[in-house]
């Protein structure tokens, strides 16, 4: 106990050799065990930031090209489009110019891959096996082997997906979602394997990323159960921890759901049955030989039951790395504490029972929307109370405007853009209108994309000093956020205005022949607008560049920095950087709540958990208490 | 390094890891089969007036592979009550018990009952030509009873070829008791034993079937949902069966040897996974056998 | 607050440390009271699964209520299962929250089905 007090204020830089001792003789295994099937959470979480980064990249390049689609209809794709026709074949870009087929390829997978191979990966997995154990004391996820398979199961679920580009008749084509009896019908037929095509290799792929999440989701609750260190109480967890624990209880049940749809999809693809399949289907004006009687809204159910939860899989674990970082530059506590906590509570809970608020089209009942609307609008209300205690948290205080802070405050106001433009779609009435219009695309990407993102990137900015000991580059980290901000702003906003003309969200020609391609806004068509939001895009695309260099370059060369460079107060910041295996050379003992920034009466303005309670704390607290504060 | 808590219980919430971590796991287990039977019972809602079967599985050998599958949740449980006890022999035969109790079930199941449906022949009448097999459907008799209507006449099917051959233009099917005798009493409700396929002959036109095929995932709602559920299930079971076996063969022994109460936790976590299997065969049972 | 309720890690046991013997003497007592209950529900479960069969070839009046006596004897047998071979009627409090929160999804699981039958398209 009196060790571990020490273990605060540990100034040292160099590596203590007796640290590595803590994990046995790990230091002595060899590359492929050290680093390709390593047990250990932070190797893990760094396999799954990397591969998770690089399908990032990858999901947002399909985008790059579609843009080209969609500003430039039916022209040949510059520098790329004889070398795309070459490895994909006529079928997929024909002279140049890419055909509707690979478009509609290039939207459904660049949905999946950033949501289920890059967004899930980064957030919750890669940050949550990194960090999620250090903030908790922990030496080691509970089950480090089923740790490692997850990653392995999300590493093979992603091949899966990528071996879809090239099988004949290219990746799933079926939109993110699925909807049947379009998928259960899609890549068949003469020129296709009936195994080996992108959609059955989509179900494939899907399965293996599920399971993938559910080994990951089981690790993660039973860690965090099971594994905080002493004088770790519920209420001292940190909110990011708060945040990854509810993420991890979605992600376990709400998946599992859609594992049960997928294997059924996969039944009606490859055993010709029809959960899915209505009667009295006709294709090609031939009656379609199946027995019948399935239902493609059943698909729709059980795809949204984990659709939604899915949504705040990807905000939450977000909204907890946000919290971390203002809570450390503003060097005060978080605003409300114990109300994110129970916001993040309500918001899981809530988010089981909203899911046909993405179905409003399929004509269900009054009923059934006056429900569905109304638990919408009511979880909005936990939404609101998690932003708004961050932004109160800025009131007042001293704020340090570092790069991983530049990201949290930029993801406020555009997390609050997506949240506030979702209010409309929430109504049965209005969202007739724009449903599946330009609107909703912008809606949520502004809520994964600038806001996710600007999360991850603010994280990986904030804890690389404790993964390598070296921090990013400051300068070029301001130079990938200014430009990735600004390009974000005018990707998404117009679409807005395109999407309330009645722009369609699933047009190939970037809607050129519509009706009211001529109407303006400030001078500006509907079409139009695909220019500079394409333009936009791309220069983004550019803008991640200075983030790659500067993210490799940094791990060898960056600045050195001690254990703690940003001052932080929770338990991350007591383990050496890089922390050894089994994380903590003596076990941490935790004293206090993770957000003790200020404290009156302490010479620095952070105070660690790890810290015991002094006679000057006790003041201070019941001083805060009378005056109303906490 | 050391995982705490891997085998002793961390005191504050009274529970060792790997017991957290099933029990998080059969939660996702309960929505994975809650996703299937509700989707089970949305189709089968969803379903026209008498196109859902009845009385087409073999209830004895359901029955049969119930009790199986109760009596080797008994032996597993025992099989860790000896251990509490160290009574490591006694835990060995229980386990074995526990295992042939699974394979048994896998190998009726895959060698007896889903052959034997995919031996099986169903075509669907269509609508207005019910009338003109109402010889084999009794439907008359059916609705004065007040019984949901027949669609469907079933039995083995003589000329295989017909399934493919477009110039074949009937199905010759040797019919099930129910379209052989349809205005019996007795085939109103299903028969508790299996009944064979008569030697009566049936002809079918082509042109009058709605949909024709083999009693196989294809079939119908039923059977995609049947052969789903069970598989998914019968999954689970070789699942378990693996698992009973690693901790039955030495690797057991050996654990036991060095600590005992490890393997008793490992053995209680196994058998946490085997009763929710069998719980889900609980309700596959009835729902699928019986009603 | 309560700092002192946790024991630090070390203080855990190793694997490969000998079980405590008086531990070890208390667990065994306990289980072997529980056999003889263990067989019983066995053996109910059994007595059971002859009723659902004998149950089946009644008829209740409509299949609706058909339906309801199977699955109201199909779920007293799985709480049978879960109460006392997976020790749900003696657990630790954690497991009962993960178990409350997975049984309100599975609920809303089924509303699904309600939906379907509500649906004015296909209604």
């Amino acid at each position: 106990m009196d060790a571990s007090s020490g273990l605060a204020t540990q100034p040292h830089a160099e590596h203590d050799p007796h640290h590595a001792e803590g994990g046995h003789d790990h230091h002595e295994l060899p590359f492929w065990r050290k680093y390709i099937i390593s047990t250990d959470h932070k190797v893990i979480g760094i396999q799954y930031g990397i591969t998770g980064l690089i399908f990032l990249f990858f999901g947002f390049s399909l985008m790059m090209l579609m843009r080209w689609q969609l500003a430039y209809p039916g022209q040949q794709i510059p520098l790329l489009g004889n070398v795309l026709g070459r490895m994909f074949g006529p079928g997929a870009v024909d002279k140049g110019v890419m055909t509707p087929e690979f478009y509609n390829s290039l939207g459904a997978m660049h949905g999946t891959i950033m949501i289920f191979l890059g967004i899930v990966p980064i957030a919750f997995a890669a940050f949550g096996n990194f960090v999620v154990p250090l903030q908790i004391g922990a030496p080691d996820m509970t089950f480090p082997k089923i740790n490692m398979a997850s990653y392995q199961a999300f590493f093979f679920g992603g091949i899966v997906m990528l071996i879809s580009f090239f099988v004949p008749g290219g990746a799933a084509k079926g939109g993110w979602t699925s909807y049947t009896p379009l998928a259960v019908l899609a890549d068949k037929g003469p020129g296709t394997d009936p195994f080996w095509n992108g959609q059955t290799l989509w179900l494939v792929g899907f399965i293996l990323l599920i399971t993938s999440s559910l080994l990951g989701a089981v690790n993660f609750i039973a860690t965090i159960i099971q594994l905080r260190a002493k004088g770790m109480t519920w209420m001292r967890l940190p909110f990011f921890v708060w945040a990854q624990f509810v993420t991890a209880f979605l992600l376990l049940l709400a998946f599992p759901p859609l594992e049960s749809a997928v294997v059924m999809q996969l039944m009606d693809r490859l055993a010709g049955t029809s959960f899915f399949m209505p009667s009295g289907l006709v294709v090609q004006n031939q009656p379609l030989h199946i027995s019948g009687g399935g239902s493609p809204l059943l698909w729709q159910h059980l795809f949204w039951f984990l659709g939604h939860p899915e949504v705040y899989v990807l905000i939450l674990p977000g909204m907890g790395i946000v919290a971390e970082i203002i809570a450390n530059n503003t060097r005060k506590p978080l605003w409300g504490y114990k109300s994110l906590v129970f916001a993040a509570l309500v918001l899981g809970f809530l988010s089981f029972i909203v899911w046909a608020h993405h179905m409003w089209l399929t004509g269900m009942g009054s009923v059934v929307s006056a429900f569905f609307q109304t638990t919408t609008m009511i979880i909005s209300i936990p939404s609101v109370i998690i932003l708004s205690a961050f932004f109160i948290s800025l009131w007042g205080g001293s704020i340090r405007f570092n790069v991983p802070m530049l990201f949290a405050t930029a993801f406020l106001p555009m997390f609050g853009i997506g949240g506030l433009t979702g209010i409309p779609l929430a109504f049965n009435s209005a969202d007739l209108y724009l449903h599946d219009t330009y609107y909703v695309i912008a809606h949520f990407h502004y809520i994964v994309a600038p806001g996710t993102i600007f999360a991850v990137f603010a994280g990986i900015y904030f804890w690389f000093p404790k993964a390598t000991g070296r921090r990013m580059n400051e300068f070029w980290g301001k130079v990938h956020f200014w430009p990735s901000l600004i390009c974000m702003n005018i990707i998404f906003l117009p679409m807005f205005l395109q999407g309330m003309l009645g722009m369609h969200r699933r047009w190939y020609d970037g809607g050129k022949d519509w009706a009211l391609a001529g109407e303006k806004v400030w001078g500006v068509s509907g079409f139009e607008w695909n220019t500079p939001i394409s333009i936009a895009a791309w220069v983004m695309g550019l803008a991640q560049i200075p983030f790659i260099i500067n993210f490799f370059w940094s791990i060898k060369r960056g600045q050195k920095v001690n254990d703690n460079p940003w001052e932080a107060t929770t338990l991350e910041w007591t383990a050496p950087s890089p922390p050894p295996h089994g994380n903590f050379a003596v076990t941490p003992v935790v004293y206090r709540g993770p957000y003790e920034y200020s404290l009156p009466g302490r010479e620095t303005d952070f105070t660690m958990q790890t810290e015991p309670m002094t006679e000057g704390d006790r003041k201070a607290y019941e001083a805060a208490a009378a005056a109303g504060v906490h | 390094m050391e995982i705490p808590y891997t085998v002793t219980a961390r005191p504050d919430t009274g529970l060792w890891n790997a017991k957290v971590g099933i029990w998080l796991f059969l939660a996702s287990e309960v929505m994975l089969f809650g996703g299937l039977f509700s989707a089970y019972v949305f189709l089968r809602l969803d379903a026209e007036p008498g196109a859902w079967p009845h009385g087409l599985l073999n209830v004895p050998v359901g029955t049969m592979n119930t009790a199986i599958l109760i009596a080797s949740s008994v032996t597993v449980v025992m099989a860790w009550a000896s251990l509490k006890m160290r009574k490591f022999r006694a835990y060995w035969w229980y386990m074995l018990i526990t295992i042939l109790c699974g394979v048994i079930f896998l190998a009726v199941k895959l060698v007896y009952e889903w052959p034997q449906k995919f031996d099986h022949f169903g075509a669907f009448i269509k609508k207005d030509k019910l009338e003109k097999y109402e010889r084999y459907l009794g439907n008359h008799h059916l609705a004065e009873k007040g019984l949901p209507p027949r669609t469907e006449v079933s039995g083995h099917l003589h000329n295989h070829e017909a399934l493919h051959d477009a110039n074949v233009k009937e199905y010759e099917i040797a019919l099930d008791p129910v379209n052989a005798d349809p205005t019996n009493p007795n085939m109103d409700r299903p028969h508790f034993l299996y009944v064979p396929p008569t030697d009566k002959i049936g002809t079918i036109e082509k042109e009058d079937v709605e949909y024709a095929n083999m009693f196989l995932p294809k079939h119908s709602a039923y059977f995609a949902s049947y052969f789903t559920i069970t598989g998914l299930h019968g999954a689970h079971v070789l699942g378990g069966v693996i698992v009973f076996t690693y901790l039955w063969l030495p690797m057991g022994t050996k654990l036991y040897k060095r600590n005992p109460e490890h393997l008793a936790n490992r053995v209680e976590v196994a058998g946490l996974f085997w009763h929710f299997v069998d719980l889900v065969w609980i309700f596959v049972f009835p729902l699928f056998y019986l009603l | 607050m309560d700092e002192t309720q946790q024991p630090t890690i070390a203080e855990t046991l190793p694997v490969g440390t000998p079980p405590d013997e008086a531990h070890d003497e208390h667990a065994a007592h306990d289980v072997s009271k529980h056999i003889r209950a263990y067989l019983m529900v066995g053996l109910t479960l059994l007595v059971f699964t002859g009723i659902t069969v004998l149950l089946s070839y009644m008829n209740f009046g409509t299949q609706k209520a058909n339906v309801a006596v199977a699955m109201l004897v199909a779920t007293f047998k799985a709480g049978l299962v879960a109460a006392i071979f997976m020790h749900l009627s003696n657990e630790k409090r954690m497991i009962y929250r993960i178990l409350v929160f997975t049984f309100f999804f599975v609920l809303g699981l089924f509303w699904l089905t309600y939906l379907a039958w509500y649906d004015p398209i296909t209604r």
